[in-house]
């Protein structure tokens, strides 16, 4: 008996710093409920708990080896590349668990697409690159690949700066290209989710306002949780913002309150630079 | 300032050490390299004043390898040499791919690599070891079903086994070098993993798959103690699988024991058209790799 009041007691101190009030009229696209990983026997997230709304824009932050990047990655199962991750609790996407024992991952991933922190454009042209999604689900005619390739491109603002040489081989592009690339391809398959592991990180500061204004755009249409270790990117495109610390969510709540008034001391010395 | 100038000496001096290591490397490269060329010329200069003096149609057009009696085709065991080799990459590559493909993308858990290790060490079985199995084993079988056990197909078989391991090692090492971020990539994308091996895995893996089969090949068109015991050692051009042959290598080293005068120079010409077979497809790689290269950037 006594341990377990024990361990509620923890459970409750380590998400104290959550204010789930502050979504509580939003509508919640993504809900972790004791979640926690574990690399064999390390554990790298404790007992996470949080609610990401849907159509906003959500930050994690928090300094290296925090566990930012692996909560991202437990979204679309990406640790299951991981052999030796091992995942407890549940992560709900409109109250269905990803986690569940009948979910097909391939499907997930389709719907949760994810943007990593080096642009990865597979070494195709420019336009094969965005209707690669397209083709994997069998759809291959050409009207059809010409309006998405085109609908993708604008999407993630590169059609005007690509769309004289979609042959070209994606690989000669900029970084910055690339990146909003990679982005093409993620919406091309029309996900609800938009998954960004510190997109911008790889690129020069032109490039990442490019970005940061198509994250601003993209945010109508898609839920996105970005992952960022800068914290005045965080400021600037994010409603709502995360900050985790050695693998526990210290707090939570909209990104206003986290910059200028944060309940937590750690959250404090973190966004006021004492530590990072 | 002083010790500052003194400091930069030392830095971009070079010391005694590394000169004479630089040294010991150069006559090492050299000399390694010159053994490579003097192999070549031995074999061009033995076989040279017999070539120019019997014309090099003979060794094509001839009635047949008599060689006592001044009869020098070779193609026969040039044909025998390259369909046996041929037959074995045609056998051990499909199953190399698909040992690799397993070996990287499925097995997992605590036996992970297991099966890369074996096939490590049976690329070190000596050849001899294939032949002698492949007599007990493989010929006693081939010989309930055909007339000769000894024969094309049984060397094939083989030889295939023999060029195996080194086919499936550098296929294995080709896929594990497929970057994380294109499978990372593809994967959050929903690729199921047989497309990802299908359309991104193997395309990125080819020019180090063709490679490995080059390679393969090389070693089969070279090797000698298997065909010698396996294939039957009659020279003739083979009409069916089954049928008893006999290869360029196998033809050395059967022949060169008591060969002598113009007998032993046209051994000398089948070791440097063993040569130029070999050379020919190191090339074809060659140009085939840098052909990649230039593509990929």
């Amino acid at each position: 008996m006594t341990t377990d009041v024990t361990l509620d007691l923890t459970k409750e101190n380590s998400n104290d710093g959550v204010n789930f009030d502050a979504v509580k009229d939003e509508t919640i696209a993504l809900k972790v409920e004791d979640l926690n990983l574990y690399y064999d026997k390390k554990q790298a997230l404790n007992n996470i708990n949080l609610h990401i709304p849907e159509k906003k824009v959500t930050a994690f932050i928090g300094p290296s080896g925090c566990g930012k990047s692996t909560l991202l990655r437990c979204f679309n199962r990406m640790n299951d590349l991981v052999d030796i991750a091992r995942v407890e609790g549940a992560i709900k996407l409109h109250d269905n668990n990803i986690y569940g024992k009948d979910v097909n991952v391939a499907d997930l991933r389709r719907n949760v697409g994810m943007v990593f922190q080096k642009p990865n454009p597979f070494p195709k042209s420019i336009y094969e690159n965005v209707a690669y999604g397209l083709r994997l689900q069998g759809i291959n005619k050409r009207s059809v690949l010409d309006e998405v390739v085109e609908w993708a491109l604008k999407g993630a603002a590169l059609w005007d700066e690509v769309k004289d040489r979609l042959d070209e081989n994606a690989l000669g592009l900029s970084g910055g290209q690339q990146q909003r690339l990679v982005i093409a391809r993620s919406i091309a398959v029309q996900p609800e989710v938009l998954l960004l592991d510190e997109p911008a990180s790889a690129l020069d500061p032109i490039s990442t306002l490019k970005i940061e204004e198509l994250i601003h755009d993209l945010k109508d249409q898609y839920t996105i949780v970005i992952v960022t270790h800068n914290m005045q990117q965080a400021a600037r495109v994010s409603d709502y913002t995360a900050f985790m610390f050695m693998g526990d969510l210290v707090e939570f709540d909209e990104t206003d309150v986290i910059f200028t008034n944060p309940r937590k001391k750690k959250t404090e010395d973190y966004i006021t630079g004492r530590y990072g | 300032m002083h010790t500052r100038s003194n400091n930069d000496k030392a830095i971009y001096r070079k010391t005694i050490t590394d000169r004479i290591f630089w040294s010991v490397i150069a006559v090492g490269a050299v000399i390694a390299s010159l053994i490579m060329v003097l192999i070549v010329i031995f074999l061009v200069v033995e076989s040279y004043d017999f070539i120019d003096r019997v014309g090099v149609l003979h060794f094509v057009t001839d009635d047949g390898w008599w060689p006592l009696d001044q009869l020098y085709n070779l193609t026969p065991m040039l044909v025998a040499s390259l369909g046996v080799s041929f037959g074995a990459l045609a056998i051990a590559s499909p199953l190399a791919i698909i040992f690799s493909v397993y070996c990287v993308f499925y097995n997992k858990g605590w036996w992970q690599g297991f099966f890369e290790r074996i096939v490590d060490v049976t690329a070190a079985i000596p050849t001899v070891i294939y032949g002698f199995w492949g007599l007990m084993v493989v010929v006693p079988i081939m010989n309930k079903f055909t007339s000769h056990g000894v024969n094309l197909f049984s060397g094939m078989l083989v030889l295939a086994m023999m060029i195996f391991p080194t086919i499936a090692m550098l296929t294995t090492s080709a896929l594990k070098s497929v970057p994380f971020n294109q499978i990372q990539g593809a994967t959050a994308l929903g690729v199921r993993r047989s497309s990802l091996i299908k359309k991104i895995a193997l395309p990125h893996a080819k020019p180090g798959i063709v490679m490995a089969m080059i390679l393969g090949i090389t070693r089969a068109i070279g090797e000698t103690m298997v065909v010698l015991m396996l294939c039957g050692n009659v020279v003739q051009f083979p009409s069916s699988l089954f049928d008893p042959t006999r290869t360029l290598t196998a033809n050395i080293a059967l022949e060169m024991p008591y060969a002598m005068g113009d007998h032993r120079s046209s051994l000398f010409v089948t070791g440097l058209m063993v040569l130029i077979v070999v050379s020919i497809l190191v090339i074809i790689s060659e140009v085939y790799a840098n052909r990649k290269r230039t593509m990929n950037h």
